[in-house]
């Protein structure tokens, strides 16, 4: 099981959950005899004498939010399943990590992956399931690998499997692989993919909880989500709570990424100040250069301007600065940063993902990486400025599902924050200058 | 039914019913909300967006295609940020169009053009180079040119929903992604087209009518197809007394939008080089052009010859030909020529059930029962070869009502994918499994029995008997398969039974002793070709044809006229479930008369006084004299189709089994019109498609 060192030294400001087992610089991961001394599942165990009622309620009262993007109270999301239901339950672990700039699923996988498997068999008890998927994206060759390893052993241990610790009550659990889409990350994306479909989204309602895998009533969440279950049922909801800010549970994984000193994955918890975490964890911005901006929670997420970035990193701070938490990836990008060039990249990631099921996110995403390349390029006028922003505006909540809505928040908070910075490239980077004398050929 | 409920659409209170979607609610009151991807009876998408209504007291604007209509709702579906919307969304779909609509054959009926004209930007702002795709052929029939495809998914669904073969695809991501066949670069689906008439721009086009025409330079005749025994109603489009298109995009008759491929691309038999256009008559043992009054004039002395020494006559009637022309030949044969011999390829069992359902009124099924019942049984056809519309309305009504469809048939059949129960017989043993599959059937409030020509004769009177014995609700639809096979046997093209089912003392020959009769003077085929099958006994027989092409029966005769095809003439017709409709005339081919012109002139000839010999004056008559056709007119007149009932007091008449027998006929077969068709002959039946078990 090779896999790259992607472990940092432990910083003080760090509160480790999650991660608790992760010691610098090992490259293996825990598996199941060192993961059953360090109260491997022992939560589980609890669990299995706990009503599925009292599971749920753990879970709602450690304001656990989920991980993957939205933010959606996990508690709540369980709830919504009809444990009464004749049809089979499911649980599915959303592990296409595809946003640009995350990779905290994969250090959970990679180094604790008997964590997550847990996490799923908790859940399954909460919602009376048999049967779960984690749906790992294509890329992830080594951590599919890994999640497999650790699946055989629960199953050769009696963690998985037709009667699980004795109980009689069965679980079954494996790997699905992604074929590379960004949009498969999308929850009900996701379950088509899983039932063997073209990776589009689905009409909602009805949410997965109500008809999701195979029409079934079924549970999707983030391997961080996941994973985060077995310590709130050990040591109780509250005691998570109390690790965040109100209304905001628990700690969560950021990856720090970008013009850093010391970039990694860090866990650190809810609501502690971004500029604390952009500083003091990723050591500041790298080179002794100054901080410029911030992404602070996935490509998706609008940037923060430097002098926005002095607030709380929280879900409801971030929504109040016009931004998100997202799934925690934060790109800090320096000051000699060329915001056309950043802004170019995004869109034509958005433009290759956009799966191309709805007109505005289709059209749009193609519309936008065309002119923001070109204006990378040095060709454009200011009015393109304005264009990007109004077809921003045009495919903000009019698409079918928040991928549209994902390519047109950085697009217009990059047009509108750094108007100054794209009029001067265009300015600066006019290539044909006519003759004295004559017209241009073409006016833009 | 549940109470309806209240809301405002444009400041205009409505009601509906609950669950209504809004799009559905404001349609039932006259309010467009326009969308693309929205069709009607097929799986709902939301991926165009041009739906987008504004809803109070919702952050968003909503799609109004997926948004169910709710109690107090306030819906304002022309507030500035819609047309706002609209407007945007068009123009993102103009971003990468070609718009090259002054070559396009949707030029004129284009929902994108008329969304534009209405919503859209005059200037685009899109300058950047636009995404191309070349043009793709995927049949003789279908074309896909993926640059001005808007990506609507309803090609999509109504292949996979509507006709059960899945033959389209979604390929690619993003501003690439395109509409692609399932199997690689070609179609292997029923070749019906249905995908080409609900594009709503010109992104799939016609192997027949691309690059022909502009919608407005034709003339749309609303008509009935003239292949196979549904009596599907289909429009075609003339221009110049040129059939370009076929297609029901008004959702008039039976069949609404559905069309199988002999509907939509099998019209082109009408201008097949090898039609007749002038009488032949033999001279020196060859078949020559003549003139009208030559050709008439030697038909009518033969004619007048053999009646005056009471001579025996032989009369083959047609399945193709109008209820009018069926209705005058027969008169013209009894009371003119005084003859009884007089029959039709018989292709169902029809007679056998009127008599065993002896004083019962309303057990005949029509086409829309097949969309409404609970259950339904079908015995030995394949329907999806034979009957596609009657398929359809099954596959439909399990889809939307989730009917119980069982199936007792000779071979794998298509209706299996959706079939609650699928028996095989050996061919003609269908009845012996029903008892098998009586408990099921009784726990269905009512049935609809549909069975071929694999049950005939007494085994009719078993079929009856065992549905009795389920005590529940049955109707019957005995299949027939030419599209005026039932109007045959209505109008009395039988020696036994005269118009209306009566029986008459002292039958004629029928078909098959008419042409094993050695001592036949005259053999007059009507629109038929018996000699493809059979040989004729009688050597010495004056054989007269009337036909559209110089068929095997043709090749024999002393006289051909050329005759007018279903398309190029005015009448009614009776499909397999006993529907009146009518037939409106679209092209004209030089040279040829109607069947009925035909007899008049023969009647004239002969001085026989038929009465009046047009057909609204025929149709009149047979409204008043022959049982059951007593329909309402206006239904007919407007191109509806109006169920006919037949006699319901027994037909005492015993019915030989041997003298039914099926077309044969395929999806891609029409008998003889079929081999004239050259669209029909150029598309592939799909291997393993059609037949999969």
């Amino acid at each position: 099981m090779n896999q790259p060192t992607l472990l940092r030294p432990p910083h003080p400001l760090e509160v480790r959950v999650l991660t608790r087992r992760f010691e610098y610089p090992r490259t293996e991961p825990v598996w199941l005899d060192e993961y059953l001394r360090t109260e491997g599942y022992q939560a589980l165990r609890k669990a299995l004498d706990l009503t599925p009622e009292a599971l749920v309620d753990e879970v709602k009262k450690s304001c656990l939010r989920g991980r993957g993007g939205a933010g959606f109270p996990t508690g709540m999301k369980w709830s919504f399943v009809d444990r009464k239901s004749p049809k089979p339950k499911y649980i599915v672990v959303n592990a296409d990590e595809g946003e640009p700039g995350t990779c905290k699923d994969r250090i959970l996988m990679g180094f604790d992956p008997h964590r997550l498997i847990e996490g799923c068999l908790i859940a399954g008890r909460a919602i009376g399931s048999n049967r779960g998927w984690i749906y790992i994206r294509g890329e992830y060759r080594v951590y599919i690998d890994i999640m497999d390893r650790a699946i055989e052993e629960a199953y050769a241990n009696g963690y998985l499997g037709d009667n699980v610790l004795g109980t009689g009550w069965s679980f079954h659990l494996s790997t699905h692989t992604g074929a590379g889409s960004y949009e498969c990350g999308e929850e009900t994306a996701l379950l088509e993919s899983l039932e063997g479909k073209r990776g589009n989204p689905r009409l909602k309602p009805p949410f997965p909880a109500v008809s999701g895998a195979f029409q079934c009533p079924t549970v999707v969440n983030n391997v961080e989500t996941y994973s985060a279950v077995p310590d709130i049922i050990l040591k109780g909801g509250e005691w998570y709570a109390g690790l965040g800010t109100p209304r905001n549970g628990g700690t969560r994984l950021v990856g720090l990424s970008g013009h850093l000193n010391t970039p990694g994955v860090y866990e650190v918890p809810l609501g502690m100040n971004l500029l604390t975490i952009v500083n003091e964890l990723g050591g500041g911005v790298w080179k002794g250069r100054k901080l410029k901006a911030i992404i602070p929670g996935g490509s998706s997420s609008p940037v923060l301007k430097a002098d926005e970035c002095d607030i709380p990193a929280d879900y409801d701070s971030f929504a109040k600065a016009g931004t998100m938490l997202g799934s925690g990836a934060t790109v800090v990008l320096d000051d000699q940063t060329d915001m056309v060039r950043v802004l170019a990249r995004l869109m034509s990631f958005y433009a290759h993902e956009s799966c191309g099921w709805c007109i505005p996110c289709r059209e749009g995403t193609a519309w936008l990486k065309k002119i923001t390349q070109r204006l990378d390029s040095g060709v454009g006028a200011s009015k393109d400025i304005d264009l990007i922003d109004q077809i921003s505006n045009s495919m903000m909540g009019r698409t079918f599902c928040p991928l549209g809505d994902a390519a047109a928040m950085p697009a217009m908070a990059i047009a509108r924050k750094f108007r100054d910075e794209i009029e001067a490239k265009i300015q600066s980077t006019q290539a044909f200058v006519p003759a004295p004398g004559t017209r241009p050929l073409v006016v833009l | 039914m549940p109470d309806p409920i209240t809301l405002t659409i444009n400041g205009t209170q409505v009601s509906c019913a609950p669950g209504t979607l809004v799009i559905e609610a404001a349609k039932q009151n006259g309010i467009e909300i326009p969308a693309f991807c929205y069709y009607e009876g097929f799986s709902l998408q939301a991926a165009c967006r041009m739906c987008l209504v504004e809803v109070e007291k919702m952050p968003k604007l909503q799609p109004g295609c997926t948004l169910p209509a709710a109690e107090g709702m306030v819906v304002h579906t022309e507030s500035p940020k819609v047309v706002e919307a609209r407007k945007s969304t068009l123009e993102f779909l103009l971003t990468n169009h070609p718009l090259d609509c002054p070559v396009c054959d949707k030029g004129g009926e284009c929902e994108l053009q008329d969304m534009v004209f209405r919503y859209g930007a005059g200037e685009s702002r899109f300058t950047e180079i636009k995404h191309h795709v070349d043009e793709k052929q995927w049949s003789p029939a279908v074309y896909y040119d993926g640059s001005r495809c808007i990506l609507c998914y309803r090609c999509v669904r109504v292949c996979d929903e509507g006709i059960g073969v899945t033959a389209l695809g979604l390929s690619f991501r993003g501003v690439s992604a395109q509409i692609v066949p399932n199997r690689g670069d070609h179609l292997e689906c029923d070749e019906c087209g249905w995908c080409i008439d609900v594009c709503p721009v010109g992104a799939l086009t016609s192997g027949t009518y691309r690059y022909q025409s502009r919608p407005w330079e034709m003339n749309h005749v609303g008509t009935v197809c003239t292949h196979c025994s549904d009596g599907c109603k289909t429009t075609l489009s003339v221009r110049n007394g040129q059939v370009l298109r076929a297609n029901n995009r008004d959702r008039s008759g039976v069949n609404g939008e559905f069309l199988c491929v002999k509907g939509r691309f099998g019209f082109d038999f009408v201008h097949h080089k090898e039609r007749l256009q002038s009488p032949l008559l033999r001279k020196n043992g060859q078949l020559q052009p003549v003139s009208w009054s030559e050709a008439l004039s030697a038909v009518a002395a033969k004619f007048s010859e053999v009646k005056a020494r009471n001579g025996q006559f032989g009369v083959i009637g047609s399945t193709r030909t109008t209820n009018e022309e069926n209705y005058l030949l027969q008169k013209f044969v009894r009371e003119g020529l005084g003859s009884k011999n007089i029959d039709h390829h018989r292709t169902g069992d029809v007679v056998t059930l009127l008599d065993a359902l002896k004083g019962r009124t309303g057990a005949l099924a029509t086409v829309n029962d097949l969309y409404t019942a609970k259950a339904a049984l079908v015995l030995g056809a394949d329907l999806s070869q034979q009957h596609p519309l009657l398929a359809y309305q099954l596959r439909a009504n399990s889809r939307h009502h989730r009917s119980a469809t069982y199936l007792v048939t000779p071979g794998p059949v298509r209706e299996e994918q959706f079939a609650t129960k699928a028996l095989r017989s050996n061919p003609g043993e269908e009845l012996n499994l029903l008892p098998q599959l009586s408990d099921d059937l009784k726990q269905h409030a009512s049935l609809t029995v549909l069975y071929n020509a694999a049950i005939k004769g007494d085994a009719v009177r078993q079929l009856v008997a065992f549905c009795d014995s389920l005590g529940i609700e049955v109707k019957y639809l005995p299949l027939v398969d030419y599209s005026n096979s039932r109007g045959a046997l209505d109008m009395g093209l039988l020696p036994d039974l005269a118009p209306g089912y009566q029986p008459l003392r002292n039958p004629g020959l029928n078909a098959a002793q008419i042409l094993s009769s050695p001592d036949l003077d005259v053999l007059w085929v009507v629109g038929a070709n018996p000699l493809k099958s059979a040989s004729l006994a009688g050597e010495k027989a004056f054989v007269v044809v009337q036909d559209l092409f110089l068929t095997e029966t043709a090749q024999r005769a002393d006289v051909v006229f050329p005759a007018a095809s279903a398309y190029e003439k005015s009448g009614t017709v009776t499909n397999t479930t006993g529907e009146v409709q009518r037939l409106k005339h679209g092209p004209k081919v030089m040279g040829t008369k109607s069947d009925l012109d035909i007899i008049a002139l023969l009647a004239r000839q002969l001085n026989i006084d038929l009465g009046p010999t047009t057909p609204d004056r025929i149709f009149e008559q047979i409204r008043k004299t022959v049982h059951g056709y007593n329909v309402a007119l206006p239904v007919v007149a407007t191109g509806g189709a109006a169920p006919t009932t037949p006699v319901n007091g027994g037909v005492p008449v015993a019915v030989n089994p041997s003298l039914i027998s099926p077309s044969g006929d395929t999806l891609f077969t029409s008998g003889t019109l079929g081999r004239y068709s050259k669209m029909l002959a150029k598309v592939m039946e799909a291997p393993g498609q059609l037949f999969k078990a």
